[in-house]
């Protein structure tokens, strides 16, 4: 689309000075009111810009926390305490970033389950798809360091079981942990380094891959509810017939999400921000002691589907293996899916049944990495990872001559 | 798929995060042990429960006293300081000076134990816990348990075990007030299980049961003001935050429906 | 042409679309002044900060006459002098050369806002920094030091730029500071100690 200063309004005084050295104008009209999406946004297209504010609420609460927290294991547990109970609303940030964590992570499963609802990383879009995966590994290498900061029980114990797991790629597998750590065990040297990546780096990485996210959803649109391109049906004036412009609609609809979320985030900040021992482990009120091991060692529950991947392989180094490729499944989604056709609403039962299984499957393993692996839910595991990782290797089979409903020209809309 | 109407989503969106808020409150609760029934002639100790209400001072204020007389000897608080005590529970500053603060501290210092560190070690094997956070870290409920779970136990060096904590290290020090009891086990003593038939009382205590447990539940109620300070506040700002986005989803929610008649 | 037109039926209701405008961003823009809040507070004193701010106390018998002791208190030096019968008596008789002879400028309680500019005659209780830019002042109470003037009465000279104050702390004429030495609240719950920090009229801290 040609940049054309016809469409542009005139401007004079401040503003037309600022015109004419910043492209203030030109962005609204590409971006905002001259940007087309389709009408046809669900529900499930709330997530992109749930994520981001999500994003925000990290980043303020963040950089105000590290005014007062110590970096150093002496020092980091107590001044957690510091803020919780002497900085003047230091709970409130606490809390803040705490559920800004786990509300981050139920925006970004909620966001990618659309894409897979609405085949939104087919085609043109797989570029879309990969730098929103790469944003994802980014954050929970983000998260993962994060919980390390408190220096509590948890985060010790959490912390020296995930950085073992490196220890089981061959050869170098043993130098790489001591590498990572920093010493022989997790220790003062890891909090450090930890520290610096969670505040400055893997942020600046994060923002980098969102606006790459962001500029690559732009090159081509959104994708919507019924899997059409609503560039392929134009106007008379070059319009998407389906489209309708991101400002003032979407601004709006997503200022209502944003509400709702909102209202949810702050239910839970203000009256349940442990929310019953999964946002904030209770062992983690204790500090980090390298001699007592916490009954139960399990991740935060946002990583407890890769964790019962692990423990359900009875070796070790095939368990770390078989938990990386779970991670990798995804990334090659895109050209696993054979389906000439993008969205759910029109691909036959196979595949519903076949996505109703992975999710069943995914919430069943992140259920099952919260529990001790013994008894029936070992083999639930078992069937569970099995099951997950049929749904991936099998995708181009039951995919590829899949028996399509007609997809329709236009969008299915109803006013609202 | 079914086309959904903006308005079921956001109800089923709510309703899903309020089920979620629910669904964490109910399973911080204790679940009672299977199999325990009160009319089966067992003492269903895992269902007690403190029934605390950390917004009523008088309870804190006495829970406090309680603490400070009784086990302040061994446990500190040492993220708390007697002067956010005095603001918090109300304590008039005369009272803290002379009843509270130890004779050689100022009344910003933080609350510390009067036991010295190497002696603990040797008499009882390990350091007592700070307690700062002791509420958080096992629960309310479990330290009421804990406090009212000591029962007579001649194999033990302190004399006394524990239902909630085996082979607890702590001395039943309350036994003053509580009295001291032997537990009456239904698989014999030392069994793993700790299935109370009954309690008898080997020597009764200065306070009636009520009374004692009246005074657990203070100083439990204590304990968990100690280990979340601001939790009062929290959830007083927390209602307005809610009624105040409430107020503004509203508008914006009306204002999207106005603009949306556009779309067709 | 895209489906976007006015409602078929109704003209755009633009009384509405302004007023609901104006009700949603006027809302939207209390909440975020509300939300601020926690973040502004936040770098006010921490409990910590006032708690290490608390008054200091000061066993007097432990300065001699002449002599200076420094304190820190909300993390400025304090100096406190036990002026001698002789510094007193230099005091007076130099106001055409002090910028500010009777501290109408300078900070001080009103307690303070006397000539001797103290409580009680023997103790100078004085903040530590030039009112200039800050530096420590140096004590020079040797009466017509050569470097400073046969008419050195004794006081304070700072040595960043050269600022000079009485034993009082009032600041000479010549001085970058245009105002005498600070005076904090201070005050004596009994002959032997001071305690900075507690106004001696009203008892607070």
């Amino acid at each position: 689309m040609a940049a054309n200063d016809d469409t542009l309004p005139v401007r004079t005084g401040f503003l037309g000075w600022l015109n004419k050295r910043l492209p203030v104008d030109a962005f609204i009209r590409d971006q905002l009111t001259g940007y087309f999406a389709p009408k046809n946004f669900n529900f499930w297209y709330f997530f992109g810009v749930l994520s981001l504010v999500a994003l925000v609420i990290q980043l303020v609460t963040g950089i105000f926390l590290t005014m007062h927290y110590k970096v150093g294991e002496a020092t980091a547990f107590d001044s957690v305490q510091y803020i919780m109970r002497e900085v003047p609303y230091g709970w409130l940030l606490r809390y803040m970033h705490s559920t800004g964590a786990s509300a981050f992570f139920i925006v970004v499963y909620l966001h990618m389950f659309r894409a897979f609802l609405y085949g939104s990383y087919k085609a043109p879009r797989e570029l879309l798809w990969l730098f929103g995966m790469f944003v994802y590994l980014a954050l929970m290498a983000e998260a993962f360091m994060g919980y390390v900061l408190p220096w509590g029980n948890m985060s010790f114990w959490g912390a020296q079981v995930i950085v073992n797991l490196f220890g089981t790629i061959p050869v170098i597998g043993p130098g790489l942990v001591e590498w990572i750590r920093g010493d022989y065990g997790i220790a003062d040297a890891t909090l450090g380094r930890f520290f610096s990546l969670h505040v400055v780096a893997v942020p600046l990485v994060l923002l980098l891959l969102v606006a790459l996210h962001l500029i690559a959803l732009r090159q081509n649109g959104s994708n919507n509810p019924d899997g059409i391109e609503i560039k392929e049906k134009k106007g008379a004036d070059g319009r998407p017939l389906d489209g309708i412009p991101f400002h003032p609609y979407y601004t709006l609809k997503d200022l209502v999400g944003v509400g709702v979320f909102l209202i949810g985030f702050a239910i839970v900040v203000f009256f349940v921000p442990t929310f019953g021992g999964l946002f904030l482990e209770a062992p983690n009120f204790e500090p980090a002691n390298p001699l007592s091991t916490p009954d139960e060692i399990t991740p935060v529950w946002y990583f407890t589907p890769y964790y019962a991947i692990l423990r359900a392989v009875p070796d070790q180094r095939l368990g770390a293996l078989l938990m990386a490729l779970s991670i990798i499944c995804f990334i090659v989604l895109p050209w696993l899916d054979r389906s000439p056709v993008k969205s759910s609403r029109y691909r036959p039962l196979t595949w519903k049944l076949a996505l109703a299984i992975f999710v069943v499957s995914f919430i069943g393993l992140g259920y099952l990495g919260m529990q001790k692996p013994e008894g029936i839910y070992v083999l639930l595991a078992r069937i569970f990872t099995v099951l997950y990782f049929a749904f991936f290797a099998l995708m181009p089979l039951y995919t590829r001559g899949e028996s399509t409903s007609r997809v329709p020209e236009r969008v299915t809309f109803s006013s609202h | 798929m079914q086309v959904r109407s903006m308005r079921t989503r956001l109800i089923g969106l709510g309703m899903a995060l309020l089920a979620g808020a629910v669904a964490g409150v109910v399973s911080a609760a204790e679940p009672p042990a299977a199999g325990q029934d009160a009319e089966s002639g067992v003492v269903n100790w895992r269902a007690w429960r403190a029934g605390n209400d950390v917004a009523y001072i008088p309870s804190l204020q006495r829970g406090a006293a309680n603490f400070v007389n009784y086990c302040s000897g061994c446990h500190s608080l040492k993220y708390v300081r007697w002067s956010r005590l005095g603001t918090d529970l109300q304590i008039p500053d005369k009272v803290l000076r002379e009843q509270l603060v130890p004779e050689d501290a100022k009344p910003t210092d933080y609350i510390m134990a009067s036991f010295p560190k190497a002696d603990a070690e040797n008499w009882f094997g390990k350091q007592p816990p700070d307690l700062s956070l002791e509420a958080r870290l096992r629960g309310a409920d479990w330290i009421y348990r804990f406090l009212k779970g000591f029962y007579l136990d001649p194999t033990r060096p302190t004399g006394t075990n524990n239902l909630v904590l085996d082979g607890a290290a702590m001395p039943a020090v309350l036994s003053s007030l509580e009295g001291v009891k032997a537990a009456v086990f239904a698989d014999g003593a030392g069994a793993s299980g700790k299935v109370v038939k009954h309690f008898e009382t080997v020597t009764p205590g200065r306070l009636t049961p009520a009374d004692y447990d009246g005074f657990v539940r203070d100083t439990v109620n204590f304990l968990d003001y100690v280990s979340d300070q601001s939790q009062v506040e929290r959830r007083s700002i927390g209602l307005w935050v809610v009624l105040f986005l409430l107020v503004f989803t509203a508008f914006a929610w009306m204002l999207k429906k106005e603009y949306w008649k556009d779309v067709h | 042409m895209s489906d976007i037109a006015a409602p078929a039926n109704a003209e755009v209701d633009q009384d509405r679309r302004g007023f609901l405008t104006f009700a949603t961003t006027a809302t939207g823009v209390i909440g975020v002044a509300f939300a601020a809040v926690p973040f502004i507070e936040s770098w006010n004193p921490s409990e910590r900060a006032r708690a290490a701010g608390a008054p200091v106390e000061v066993n007097l018998a432990k300065i001699d006459p002449g002599q200076m002791l420094t304190v820190v208190y909300r993390k400025k030096p304090m100096y406190i002098v036990h002026r001698t019968p002789e510094m007193l008596a230099a005091l007076p008789g130099h106001d055409d050369r002090l910028k500010d002879p009777h501290s109408k400028s300078s900070i001080q309680p009103d307690y303070a806002k006397n000539d001797l500019r103290a409580v009680r005659p023997d103790f100078l209780v004085v903040e530590g920094t030039c009112t200039h830019l800050g530096c420590l002042p140096k004590a020079r109470f040797e009466k017509a030091l050569p470097e400073l003037g046969a008419d050195w009465p004794g006081g304070f000279q700072c040595p960043c730029h050269g600022s000079r104050f009485d034993l009082a702390g009032r600041v000479f004429d010549g001085s970058p500071a245009s105002t005498n030495l600070r005076i904090p609240q201070y005050s004596y719950p009994n002959d032997q100690t001071l305690i900075i920090g507690v106004d001696a009229t009203t008892g607070a801290a």
